[in-house]
């Protein structure tokens, strides 16, 4: 699998990455080494937050360094054999507690503007329930006749031309594009975690509780995450895979899936009640 | 001392024990932090080749040589156990803490010395519970944090969980226990003129650290407790079938957990003032600020606890408020960093090896300490929670920092402890290479994280092959650090040059470099007075 160790393929990622504009590739990519590109309004704000934040750490990590070089430099046994003895400096001890409170509170006020839009939506335009098994995820719809199906990775000799290893599922969530998405999150045995890094969503599945979250896809692609959250032994192995869809691919998707992933139980009632919707 | 007389009869013949017994018995603070540091330094060779196996399976995308899944998470289990209650805990608290506490504040020993003895052997049968822990059925794999319900009798049905549970149980108790005996010694047995804010910075440090094991170890024990009742007596504290709940064992474990890692790195600040002031031949600049900086991060470490619970679901505004809560820190922690380049900023600086690990530590603990910032911001969390950026953060924190400042005491002090000095140039060789290798194998573990890679996983997709790789080849370099460690230390206490008391010149001012090299089995049997020296 892993065949080239090329110097020149972090720099040639990284020039890829800056360069990255609208492309619709939601997966991780070899010697990447930034965010994956966002898929949702949500990720979009994380990433222009986390582009505010990267410059803030980098100048604080080499305003240090630069210190501690010139320090090194400038008052090292040859160059200073005489060590001074000052021990105070009032001004500089308040400079140093203050600008970083100040740095503190430029960060926060973006920080809780991010916190706040991203943890649910006031106007759902439809529900995705996700619930999380040891070691599979199973999804159910409850706004379109509440039709369920399990989602389980494709093992990897099972694996068909395009398929990525340990992120393809035989049956992924489909989700209409430009569509308030509430998702609702539970678990059936330990904590699992729902994770999509181009929606910006990670949200434990607990048992015993309901996680509400939400999602907004803006392009229409698949997108890949991962189970967050340790949950034993194939923790490794219960990707997620979501296929953004049209509105109208949607619709008919959701009148194939009705019949294909209808219950047991009532299956055929189900299946008359899609043909009255067809009709 | 009223029995100065006496005492000065028993130095004559200089009393020490022999044999088996001056260890098993041994109620000497010297003996004892000797033992805790040999105990850190086998635990860390068991934790550092857990390490590497994770890493070597890590390599390459695929399967390589972990089959069996559940052994992988109990590798990560158990090197994170490790790490944490046998490695950096014993070498910094129950080592350097023990070794050098009563030296530096002019004490005879430790208040409570026989406590001191049960301290150390707690803890060695509570290592012993932990590797019985990854032996029983199928072990452990729960990770550090133990959650429930993964944790409880459903998932993980054979006892190694409650031998781990055990083995925390007696590691706590000799926590609490040495914590008891610091607080009392440095309260109550400091030198004549001593007075708390003249105390050397080092020993601001533990008794910080001691506070903090006092209030946080307790709480980690009702929890383990209910935990263990819950899996053997059918509570159901953390089970929503019966009414309890899995997050209630979260918010318990992180109020222990977070300051847990204050823990870590209070005594590592420590270390760090000593040896900058020494070899900056300079006073540590803002003395009070330092000691009351590092006040001020025990005090906020325990209300921070749920920025480790950013994605379980918490109402908003709790978020909001452990938002703000945790940035809070980095104020203290940004005194402590810009304090220590004033100590320098003026000063006659040498580079001997432990004020390598010590620009290493200041340099490193800042790039840890940053991506903590980032990660501090529940929105941005989103991102970065269980990801390898989180692995990235706080192996920078606590592999690289906490480890640098051990290796900083250790070539400090080791002069000071077994009588002979280490050998120069080694000891910059080994800094040199662990710095290359630790900066290799954990920098990538950012980009991983940013990509997406999940935590704990023992296999990936194909497209995180790069920096897996590259990860590895660090490990494998400080690996090469780690043996050179070893033979700087056999090389230090067979062939090492005879020390003087004071190896360091007139940087080093604590009272541990008055007393002869190797210190003699009793030291400071009359009280030293430290009034006529100026204040810190």
């Amino acid at each position: 699998m892993f065949k080239r160790l090329n110097v020149f393929a972090p720099i040639l990622a990284l020039i890829s990455f800056v360069s990255a504009g609208s492309a619709v590739a939601a997966e991780p990519k070899p010697w990447q080494i930034g965010l994956q590109p966002a898929a949702s309004p949500v990720m979009e704000r994380i990433h222009d937050f986390h582009n505010l934040l990267l410059v803030i750490i980098t100048l604080i990590t080499l305003f240090v360094l630069a210190l501690m070089v010139y320090v090194i430099v400038r008052f090292n046994e040859k160059s200073n054999p005489v060590p001074s003895k000052t021990t105070h400096h009032s001004v500089l001890e308040v400079i140093w507690t203050a600008v970083p409170v100040l740095i503190l509170v430029a960060i926060a006020v973006p920080s809780f503007k991010l916190l706040y839009f991203m943890d649910r939506t006031q106007d759902a335009e439809m529900t995705l329930k996700v619930i999380g098994h040891q070691w599979y995820w199973s999804y159910e719809y409850p706004d379109h006749g509440n039709f369920t199906f399990d989602s389980n990775l494709v093992p990897e000799d099972e694996l068909e031309e395009g398929q990525k290893r340990l992120l393809a599922v035989d049956n992924k969530v489909v989700l209409p594009v430009d569509t308030n998405v509430r998702l609702l999150l539970g678990s059936e045995d330990v904590m699992h975690n729902w994770a999509v890094p181009a929606f910006g969503v990670k949200l434990d599945t607990v048992p015993g509780r309901t996680n509400e979250t939400w999602v907004r896809i803006t392009g229409e692609g698949t997108y890949y995450g991962q189970c967050s959250e340790l949950c034993g032994v194939n923790h490794g192995f219960m990707p997620i895979m979501v296929e953004a869809v049209s509105k109208d691919a949607f619709k008919a998707w959701v009148a194939k899936a009705k019949v294909e992933f209808a219950n047991e139980e009532n299956k055929s009632l189900q299946i008359v009640q899609a043909k009255i919707d067809a009709k | 001392m009223a029995n100065g007389a006496s005492d000065a009869a028993h130095h004559a013949h200089d009393h020490k024990p022999t044999g088996l017994g001056r260890w098993l018995y041994s109620t000497n603070h010297k003996d004892i932090g000797t033992m805790y540091i040999v105990l850190s330094i086998i635990a860390a060779v068991v934790g550092g080749a857990m390490s590497g196996m994770i890493r070597l399976e890590l390599a390459e995308p695929g399967i390589q040589y972990i089959e069996d899944f559940q052994f992988y998470n109990v590798l990560v289990t158990a090197h994170g156990f490790i790490m944490v209650f046998f490695v950096v805990m014993p070498g910094l608290i129950g080592g350097f803490g023990n070794w050098i506490v009563p030296l530096m504040i002019g004490a005879p020993d430790m208040a409570f010395p026989r406590m001191n003895n049960i301290s150390f052997w707690l803890l060695a049968a509570a290592l012993v519970l932990m590797v019985m822990a990854g032996l029983t059925g199928s072990g452990p794999g729960t990770g550090w944090t133990v959650y429930p319900p993964l944790s409880n009798a459903d998932f993980h049905s054979d006892a190694a969980v409650d031998f781990g549970i055990l083995s925390l149980h007696l590691a706590g108790a000799s926590s609490v226990l040495g914590a008891i005996n610091f607080i009392t010694t440095i309260l109550n047995m400091r030198a004549t003129g001593m007075t708390l804010h003249r105390m050397p910075l080092f020993v601001w440090s533990i008794l910080v650290t001691a506070f903090l094991l006092l209030l946080a170890i307790p709480v980690l024990a009702g929890a383990l407790t209910m935990l263990l009742t819950d899996r053997n007596f059918g509570t159901a504290f953390f089970s929503p079938e019966g009414g309890g709940d899995p997050i209630l064992w979260q918010h318990l474990f992180w109020f222990f957990g977070h300051p847990e890692v204050y823990i870590m790195v209070l005594p590592a600040f420590g270390v760090i003032s000593q040896i900058v002031s020494t070899f900056s031949r300079k006073p540590v600049f803002g003395y009070l600020g330092m000691a009351y900086a590092m006040i001020a991060i025990g005090f906020i470490g325990f209300i921070v606890w749920a920025h480790h619970m950013n994605a379980v679901g918490l109402d908003v505004n709790t978020r909001a408020y452990f938002v703000a809560a945790t940035m809070v820190i980095a104020v203290p922690t940004g005194v402590k960093i810009f304090s220590w380049i004033a100590t320098m900023w003026g000063g006659s600086l040498r580079f001997d090896t432990p004020m390598l690990w010590a620009l290493g530590f200041i340099f490193l603990f800042v790039v840890g300490g940053v991506t903590g910032v980032v990660l501090a911001n529940a929105g941005a969390d989103m991102a970065f929670h269980d990801t390898y950026y989180v692995v990235a953060h706080f192996h920078y924190v606590l592999s690289i920092a906490a480890v640098f400042a051990m290796f900083a005491g250790f070539y400090y002090w080791i002069g000071k402890m077994s009588g002979r000095q280490y050998p120069e140039g080694l000891g910059k060789l080994h800094f040199w290479i662990t710095f290359i290798g630790v900066n290799v194998m954990f920098f990538p573990q950012h980009f991983l994280g940013m990509a997406g890679m999940p935590r704990r996983i023992p296999d990936y997709p194909d497209a995180y092959a790069g920096w897996n790789m590259v990860s590895s080849i660090g490990a494998a370099i400080t690996m090469v650090g780690t043996l050179l460690f070893f033979i700087v230390l056999f090389r230090t206490l067979g062939a090492g040059r005879k020390v003087e008391a004071n190896p360091w010149g007139e940087g080093a001012t604590t009272l541990e470099w008055a007393v002869p090299s190797p210190a003699p089995f009793h030291t400071h049997e009359d009280t030293p007075n430290v009034e006529a020296q100026p204040a810190e």
